[in-house]
């Protein structure tokens, strides 16, 4: 029988960390020397809360609003993160692409930004819940009843925690249910263009699609 | 000096009347958290128990927290005139305002701190100490079991130094800190979290009116519902700005034919209230159409209905904690044209979920293209509305604190 498929709450706080970044030069620097915890709130966990703003990455919104350097915030935004399966992949990316810019625009890493980015990081606090799903119903059935919160930690920072190309659905419907078709199309609705509410409808027509009724 | 005093009847609120505003799974994760907590005590410490936004707040989120489970106390620090007087020229001056203080000053501020620590009790586990008026508190935490925390609701990104560097050492004896915008940190020794103010959906400010009550408001305060209506809720403080809105709208009425509502109270910790209120007045003139109105703080259905009758709501503060009044405003559909000082920015994300204004001219500018492009100013309204449901609500501040209280609980 298959194993099943425990829905865990997480919940977050967030911390407000000292670095600020006040121009370009400086925000390479921090992306640099700030916390794995900073880089993953501001990549993995904005995609949590922005959906009124261009970019999901808080990096690249302050490059774009407070820097009007459009062209180095699109590289910063378009990081495909669910290639990236380490945070100091995801640092090494981002403080390159800022240096890369200083180094060919040098006027641009000393003007100062409209406002400055003060780094922060979550705390997670997780509490596994009396929820569980045997079967594809039961798990569209979970995703259904469980907030947003639950949904983002097991779709979208599951891949880090685990350090998968994956998500705990599809990482789920793989092993547990053989379904790796299914796995695959649930691992590839796109995170980045779409709120959370609209994520989980995808997951849930993905899924129905797939079997679950 | 009277003893500090305990709020009690307090609204009889409990988390599941909040199903369905924010969703039975959300319910069940706030549940859990709790359950961790159950039985553990926490007191809450502010200086005022009506009028301004930290009241306001803990009237909601005290019942909040008991019916989740943590046994919550909230005390009252009492003080005298001249303590207030301090107490409102450290607000004033950790806002950007200029300080001259006597050396006087310090030791009023430091003895009523000292007289309302004597009287109080602290053996809870958690402690939260609200603003700079009981900072001082903080002196009982040696030796007492407690997680103490001091929450600052004011903006402190352009805080007066020697105010500042007077206040922080007594910051840092604290657990950790929580502030309303990353902005107004500064790069404290001990943790400091993020801590959006939030609004209370099924308050009475807030709640849903029926138009015939919002019709008979209007009517009582002599406004003409049939024309614009421009409002500006804040209580008379110059941090507000009531003077500029005036402007503002002078320049709006040359174009629109709409009026003004300036409508709050005074604080009881604001002493500078009445001196504001005359120039606020004095500023309008005989214009029949603004209206002042200096309303007392339980008029929370009235200034519901002047929101919600509202064609437009306007936050023009030169500084700013949060600015709850916003968040109210957006929670009821309404276009908001604010100044981008403060927490307003978190709210108002400009041309998506309201106007953010720099000036004067920028506040009638961007009022008068929103009363001429009112399906603009409807759709801003609703984007506003989605985003205070899912940041700003008071249930999202219940969760916060619990997780802060387990995170300290843990020791990280």
């Amino acid at each position: 029988m298959a194993e099943p498929f425990q829905f865990v709450a997480a919940s977050y706080l967030i911390r407000i960390r000292t670095e600020r970044a006040q121009t370009l030069r400086e925000m390479a620097q921090h992306l640099r020397g700030t916390s794995d915890e900073s880089i993953f709130y501001h990549t993995f966990q904005s995609l949590e809360t922005h959906h009124y703003s261009t970019f999901s990455s808080d990096f690249a919104q302050w490059v774009q609003a407070a820097c009007n350097e459009h062209a180095l915030a699109e590289q910063m935004a378009t990081v495909d993160l669910r290639g990236i399966v380490s945070l100091s992949d995801l640092r090494e990316k981002l403080a390159g692409f800022v240096e890369e810019h200083v180094a060919a625009n040098p006027a641009s890493g000393e003007r100062k930004g409209f406002e400055p980015f003060h780094f922060c990081e979550a705390v997670e606090m997780t509490v596994p819940l009396d929820d569980w799903a045997s079967s594809l119903a039961e798990l569209a059935d979970g995703i259904r009843r469980q907030s947003l919160h639950t949904l983002h930690y097991h779709f979208i920072t599951s891949r880090l925690r685990l350090k998968l190309e994956t998500n705990d659905f599809s990482h789920w419907v793989q092993h547990s249910l053989g379904r790796s078709d299914l796995a695959e199309r649930l691992n590839g609705i796109d995170i980045y263009t779409n709120t959370l509410e609209g994520v989980r409808e995808e997951v849930l027509a993905t899924l129905a699609a797939g079997g679950a009724q | 000096m009277n003893a500090p005093t305990t709020v009690g009847a307090l609204s009889p609120l409990k988390l599941a009347d909040y199903a369905p505003v924010i969703g039975d799974g959300e319910i069940a994760e706030i549940q859990h958290l709790a359950r961790a907590l159950s039985g553990k005590r926490l007191k809450m410490v502010n200086s005022t128990a009506v009028g301004g936004g930290v009241a306001e707040i803990l009237n909601r989120l005290v019942p909040l927290l008991n019916d989740v489970g943590l046994t919550t106390r909230w005390e009252v620090i009492t003080g005298g005139e001249e303590f207030f007087a301090v107490t409102k020229a450290f607000h004033n001056a950790l806002h950007g305002a200029p300080y001259q203080g006597r050396p006087e000053w310090i030791a009023a501020f430091l003895n009523t701190n000292e007289a309302n620590r004597q009287r109080m009790q602290f053996d809870e586990e958690f402690v939260v100490i609200h603003d700079p008026q009981p900072i001082g508190l903080v002196n009982s935490r040696d030796g007492a079991p407690g997680r103490w925390v001091w929450r600052c609701h004011i903006d402190l990104s352009h805080a007066n130094q020697d105010v500042w560097e007077f206040l922080r050492p007594f910051v840092e004896k604290y657990d950790a800190s929580l502030f309303s915008s990353p902005a107004f940190t500064h790069g404290l020794s001990i943790p400091q979290f993020l801590f959006y103010p939030t609004i209370d959906p099924l308050a009475d400010k807030n709640r849903d009116l029926e138009p015939e009550y919002i019709r008979k408001v209007l009517e009582e305060f002599g406004i003409d519902a049939k024309r614009p209506i421009i409002t500006q809720i804040s209580r008379f403080d110059r941090l507000k700005d009531p003077v500029g809105v005036v402007q503002a709208y002078r320049l709006v009425k040359k174009y629109h034919d709409c009026q003004l509502v300036l409508a709050g109270g005074g604080a009881s910790d604001d002493p500078e209230g009445e001196a504001v209120l005359a120039e606020v007045r004095e500023a309008a003139g005989k214009d029949k159409d603004v209206h002042i109105l200096n309303l007392p703080p339980w008029s929370h259905s009235e200034i519901n209905a002047l929101q919600r009758g509202s064609t437009i709501l306007v936050q023009k503060s030169l500084r700013e904690g949060f600015g709850l009044t916003v968040s109210e405003a957006l929670w009821k559909k309404k276009p908001v044209v604010a100044s981008a000082v403060g927490g307003i920015p978190s709210q108002v994300i400009h041309k998506l979920t309201g106007m953010l204004v720099h000036s004067v001219e920028g506040c009638a500018y961007q009022i008068r293209y929103l009363l001429s492009h009112p399906d603009f100013a409807r759709q801003i309204g609703e984007y506003g509305h989605q985003h205070v449901r899912e940041n700003f609500l008071i249930t999202a501040n219940l969760k916060r604190y619990l997780l802060l209280f387990l995170i300290l609980q843990r020791g990280r």
